[in-house]
């Protein structure tokens, strides 16, 4: 089934949709939001898309495949807790850094924002795995 | 920093496992080499701590009781050790038994998955991070279990998920209890809790729930039902893995609970323990020896064994515990290489059924031997482990007096030896019934493999001594649960 208005608003949805899961994804951190939550969003952005355009379709946008892009959430969540060994802290110890500090683009960038990156990747990646497997069938 | 590392590093291997999840070759020797390592590891952490006693790692630094501590004491890297052998066992196995479709559909990349959430349940200190990783296990295996999607496994893998649920279900219920009355679940520090506060309440009834949850996934009396329903379903060498790791989860965590958290009502455990020990030892082994599918048969020996680790901890004397940390050991080893020499067989023969079976002790007398050495391990005769294990257990049990559980496993014993001589008498000596034995292709890795764990069950009965002297170190932490805990907080037991 093709419907143009679902078509439309997928196309259009799908820019807004990820910026929008990496705002969520960034105040996190104090607020609410997070990595998983900007998971879901980042993934309903695709699905919403092959809803109107079909799998296949979808598949060829995307750089990585879902699989691919979980295992590579997991591997970002587990490179965070590295840099406390280099360190000599123990794994996963929290280390920020802060860039233009007292100013109004105030950035703190940390290791548990990494943490929440691969949170972020390995959710959408899950997600799109799931109902890609399922409406194809 | 040793801690960590057997956690994250079956993470890591997961995650270049499923990048590079459609080169067969390289997954079979990248599995292989990752399980050894880990094993290496684990051997490592086994001499630190038997020569520094527990050591704990503090998880991000937040210190105990706030944050995650790891802890590991001896019993846990025995397991730890185990656990990783029997890994790398099965790694060899593999691939001479599974076929292609199942290897390169994720299988490598989910056992690493399971050992990550066993090494993790071992190695937890928190029991809000034992449930995590209770869950990582079961989400593997739940996988594992219906990978390859035969109608069987399916049906099998259903039974599996919804009593893996429910059980999950009485965890959480237990784990919330528990919090609202200590506020704590760093496992130290509520042990410490419950031995210093004049009086806790609900806790019998926070221990019990644990003990439903545990005691499903260890198969205990009346919770086994699930085991033999399931576990025969899959490839054998991913039921060998399960036999060998995911039901001994639960047996560890019963001890180390026990041995923390049961201070009030003693007596009352000791003789629930003691009769769930002796129902599950004696209902397993009975039906056991009405099963003619050698699968199932030793799917419920599983169950039967169990309840002598459960007796070990019930009668709780240092000996018996660490007889029963032996005879864990022993039962990890020979139950998986039974099972992987039961898999030989289904190569050979092409059947698992004992009606279908025979003559093979003629035509592969090699096979033969490679199963009746981890078969005669279980039942029990010298000098294989499985004799010392059960000797010591019933030795520890009669120093204690606990005389009738004791005729209990004496006598499990004896119908142990019947249903281990009933596979070999219809499998191995009698005519074959077609008169053809088959002439299956065995695959030489998988071959490879059995002989490895079977001169590793012997070297272990031969070796009794050393390892029972390690048991029995496990078992003098595990009595004295100020070690633990002073191993965890600043607390001073005196």
């Amino acid at each position: 089934m093709e419907s143009v208005i679902l078509q439309i608003a997928a196309r259009h949805m799908r820019p807004l949709l990820i910026i929008l899961s990496v705002i969520v994804l960034y105040r996190g951190h104090n607020e609410p939001g997070g990595g998983f939550i900007g998971g879901l969003m980042l993934g309903a952005a695709y699905i919403l898309y092959a809803m109107a355009f079909g799998v296949g379709k979808t598949q060829n946008r995307i750089l990585f495949s879902p699989i691919n892009l979980t295992a590579l959430g997991l591997l970002i969540a587990l490179l965070s807790g590295v840099p406390a060994l280099l360190s000599g802290m123990p794994f996963m110890t929290g280390e920020w850094v802060t860039f233009f500090a007292n100013s109004a683009f105030e950035l703190k960038l940390g290791t548990p924002l990494l943490f929440d990156v691969g949170v972020f990747f390995a959710v959408a990646g899950m997600l799109m795995l799931v109902m890609f497997s399922i409406m194809e069938e | 920093m040793i801690l960590i590392l057997p956690i994250i590093l079956p993470l890591l291997f997961m995650v270049i496992l499923i990048f590079t999840r459609r080169w067969l070759f390289f997954q079979q020797a990248f599995s292989l080499l990752a399980s050894i390592g880990l094993t290496v590891l684990a051997a490592l952490l086994l001499k630190q701590v038997y020569i520094d006693g527990a050591t704990t790692l503090q998880m991000g630094s937040w210190p105990a009781p706030y944050g995650i501590t790891l802890i590991s004491d001896l019993l846990a890297a025995i397991m730890l050790l185990t656990t990783s052998f029997v890994a790398v066992v099965v790694m060899i196995y593999s691939p001479g038994f599974i076929d292609r479709e199942r290897q390169t559909a994720g299988y490598y990349p989910l056992v690493f998955g399971l050992l990550m959430g066993v090494n993790g349940a071992f190695l937890t200190g928190d029991i809000f991070n034992m449930y995590v990783w209770y869950e990582v296990m079961l989400t593997s295996s739940f996988v594992l279990i219906a990978l390859g999607g035969s109608a069987e496994q399916l049906r099998g893998s259903i039974k599996y998920v919804t009593i893996s649920f429910v059980a999950s279900i009485f965890f959480v219920a237990a784990i919330g209890i528990l919090y609202g009355q200590a506020g704590t679940l760093n496992m130290a520090d509520l042990a410490y809790k419950m031995r210093t506060w004049e009086n806790m309440p609900y806790i019998n009834g926070a221990l019990m729930l644990f003990f439903v949850a545990f005691s499903v996934k260890a198969a205990l009396f009346p919770f086994f039902f699930w085991l033999p329903a399931s576990y025969h379903t899959p490839p054998v060498a991913i039921t060998a893995l399960f036999a060998g790791t995911l039901t001994k989860v639960g047996i560890y965590t019963m001890f180390r609970f026990y041995s923390l958290f049961v201070v009030q009502d003693v007596l009352f455990w000791k003789i629930f323990l003691l009769v769930i020990a002796g129902l599950t030892m004696s209902v397993g082994v009975l039906m056991a020896a009405s099963q003619f599918d050698i699968r199932k048969i030793l799917s419920f020996h599983i169950i039967s064994q169990v309840g002598y680790m459960v007796m070990g901890l019930a009668i709780f004397s240092t000996n018996a515990i660490a007889a029963a940390i032996y005879f864990t050991i022993h039962n990890m080893l020979s139950k998986t290489n039974t099972f992987l020499a039961g898999g030989l067989v289904y190569q050979r023969s092409g059947s698992y059924d004992l009606k279908h079976l025979g003559g093979l002790y003629k035509t592969a007398p090699f096979l033969a031997l490679l199963f009746f050495i981890p078969a005669m391990s279980l039942a029990g005769i010298p000098p294989l482990p499985g004799f010392f294990g059960k000797f010591f257990l019933i030795k520890g049990g009669f120093e204690a007096g606990d005389y009738f559980i004791t005729a209990v496993a004496i006598a499990v014993g004896l119908f142990t030896l019947f249903s281990m001589v009933k596979i070999w008498n219809e499998a191995y000596w009698k005519k074959a019934p077609d008169g053809e034995t088959g002439n299956g292709k065995v695959g030489t890795s998988a071959i490879a493999a059995t002989a490895v764990l079977a001169a590793a069950v012997v070297l272990l009965g031969i070796f009794a001594g050393p390892v029972m002297e390690i048991s029995q170190q496990a078992a003098i932490q595990l009595a004295d649960p100020y070690h633990y805990i002073e191993a965890v907080l600043n607390i001073s037991s005196k």
